[in-house]
């Protein structure tokens, strides 16, 4: 590690970070203020109102459905997501062609989701493909896009897209844990059971912290799919908060959004350093 | 018994990757059909009636006609092409311009207030777009930037992102390294170009082929800050087809695919050490 000791080193340390820090500045940092300043504030007139905008959010329906089937969205794929990724890669270390099937599973991550509007509507549409097939094989027709079952394809897809990426860091995890302590277990009579829920599982919370974290920001793309396939007005069920930012920026509601992009993001830093904090005591 | 049980997590494997791929293999199929045949599928997603969508899996008359059609007479697919070629590779360029330093800096030097800034950037990297759309469309209509590729270059070359990812390859290099070649005579500028980049390559590839997968998917920051179809990356501009174009809108789909699948394949390792490389906590 480099003191910035000389004159020059400081010189160079500063040429280092500054294109860097002056961007950050300017596109995130300093605007970010500004919304929150502009949160207290009316967006025409630019008065002092207080909380008063945070009132109105708070008593707005709209918001309210959109924070309700977001967190319901983040609860139900989130803790599906680390589950169904832990057994496939708990499995995984347990074969060969570890390298195809890791392929195979981020394969989703490359596809662009443009590219695969047309065939989602192919499939799950109320004339779709799978319609399809449930009623040639006598059942009845599911109306995937506008009902509730659109909050489950929309988790599928969610974990669809996300599924490799949390493989890879359940296995880089797994494989890191020392061959030479399974082994002394095993000698001492220790069995599968014993050695995964005593061994494993234990020495991957910092993999499960980092899974938590990255998850949960995935989630919010999830909007793609949401939008490209359904639109800006889709069934109540998946009308997430990212619609309704959306729609508030283009009906130009900037107050309404300065504070709720205020309260988002107390409340996202807040969990994140709940996580931190719940992390750092168990260790 | 241990054979069987193989045997049924392969089968369990092979379950999961057929289903993963099945979207995947529709999306390769249904372009090579010729219209007509496309029709037929298509015809039940615009009515009400009972009828459904069936799909050849294999087509009665395979044909690069639409292929043909989208590459020689749909000017329109170019344009919109190079847009995304143009947006992605330059917010990539500048990027790496702008994060490779910055991350060497925080790898390297001590400065006061490094630990807070840099919990900052985390921070700021874990924030969905949509948290900073209204700060971001403010500070870009103020610079007159709205409606042009521009908008949608500028706040993605400042991404915090890159800076985590780079930093973490070049905070592996051991310190010795760097001094060594300090005691040569290098400045630190030549540090950074003969000793940082070479050893810290590869956490720099990783980030290349992560931020370009993201980045060729980039939906939000167009769909806010441009209006001008003419000016869309293809990954806002393709979903926008009226579906009476299905023929396009699935050939396209495949070229968009491509460049894509591409990196995907020849930067998988990078890929997977990428993904690696942003654990928060070791």
């Amino acid at each position: 590690m480099t003191k910035c000791k000389t004159k020059k080193q400081n010189v160079y340390c500063l040429l280092f970070l500054l294109p860097s820090l002056l961007g950050v500045m300017i596109f995130i940092f300093i605007p970010f203020l500004d919304s929150v300043r502009k949160s207290f504030f009316t967006a025409v007139s630019e008065k002092f109102i207080g909380a008063k905008n945070y009132e109105v959010i708070m008593k707005n329906d709209a918001f309210a459905l959109a924070v309700k089937n977001t967190a319901l969205f983040t609860a139900v794929c989130i803790p599906a997501l680390i589950i169904i990724s832990f057994f496939l890669s708990y499995m995984i270390t347990k074969i060969k062609c570890i390298r195809l099937i890791k392929s195979v599973l981020l394969f989703p991550l490359a596809i662009p989701t443009a590219a695969m509007v047309l065939i989602w509507q192919i499939l799950f549409s109320d004339n779709g493909y799978i319609n399809n097939i449930l009623v040639s094989t006598g059942h009845g027709s599911v109306s995937f896009l506008s009902s509730k079952t659109a909050f489950w394809v929309l988790v599928g897809s969610y974990i669809w897209k996300n599924l490799g990426y949390t493989v890879i860091l359940w296995v880089t995890g797994i494989m890191k844990i020392s061959g030479s302590v399974i082994e002394a277990a095993k000698v001492d009579g220790a069995g599968e059971a014993d050695i995964l829920f005593r061994i494993i599982i234990p020495n991957l919370k910092p993999t499960l912290y980092t899974i938590t974290i990255i998850s949960f920001l995935n989630s919010f793309k999830v909007f793609r799919e949401a939008f490209l396939v359904a639109g800006a007005y889709p069934h109540d069920s998946i009308y997430l908060l990212q619609h309704l930012f959306n729609n508030w920026f283009i009906n130009m509601d900037f107050d309404k959004m300065a504070a709720a992009a205020v309260l988002v993001f107390s409340v996202i830093f807040a969990a994140i350093v709940l996580l931190q904090r719940m992390w750092n005591k168990e260790d | 018994m241990k054979k069987i049980r193989f045997a049924s997590i392969y089968f369990l494997f092979a379950v999961i990757g057929a289903v993963i791929l099945f979207p995947v293999l529709i999306a390769v199929i249904l372009p090579i059909q010729d219209s007509d045949e496309l029709e037929r599928t298509f015809a039940p997603l615009a009515e009400t009636g009972s009828r459904y969508v069936s799909i050849d899996y294999i087509p009665q008359y395979p044909t690069l006609k639409n292929f043909s059609k989208l590459l020689l007479y749909t000017p329109e697919f170019y344009k919109v092409f190079w847009n995304s070629i143009l947006v992605v590779g330059s917010i990539l360029l500048f990027q790496l311009l702008v994060a490779v330093p910055s991350a060497w800096a925080f790898a390297k030097f001590r400065f006061k207030g490094k630990e807070l800034l840099f919990n900052l950037y985390v921070i700021f990297m874990l924030m969905p777009f949509q948290i900073m759309m209204l700060s971001q469309y403010i500070v870009l209509d103020g610079m007159h930037l709205m409606n042009t590729r521009l908008s949608i270059i500028l706040p993605a070359i400042f991404s915090t992102f890159p800076v985590f990812l780079i930093y973490r390859g070049f905070a592996d290099i051991p310190d010795d390294v760097e001094d060594s070649a300090r005691i040569d005579g290098a400045n630190e500028l030549q540090v950074l170009l003969r000793i940082g980049i070479p050893l810290g390559k590869s956490g720099i590839l990783s980030c290349l082929v992560l931020s370009f997968l993201d980045l060729w998917n980039m939906v939000e920051q167009p769909l806010a800050f441009i209006k001008d179809k003419k000016l869309f990356p293809l990954s806002l501009y393709l979903p926008m087809l009226d579906i009476k174009n299905a023929d396009i809108m699935l050939t396209a789909a495949i070229v968009t695919l491509i460049p894509a699948v591409f990196v995907f394949i020849i930067g998988q390792d990078f890929l997977e050490q990428g993904i690696i490389a942003t654990a928060l906590k070791e």
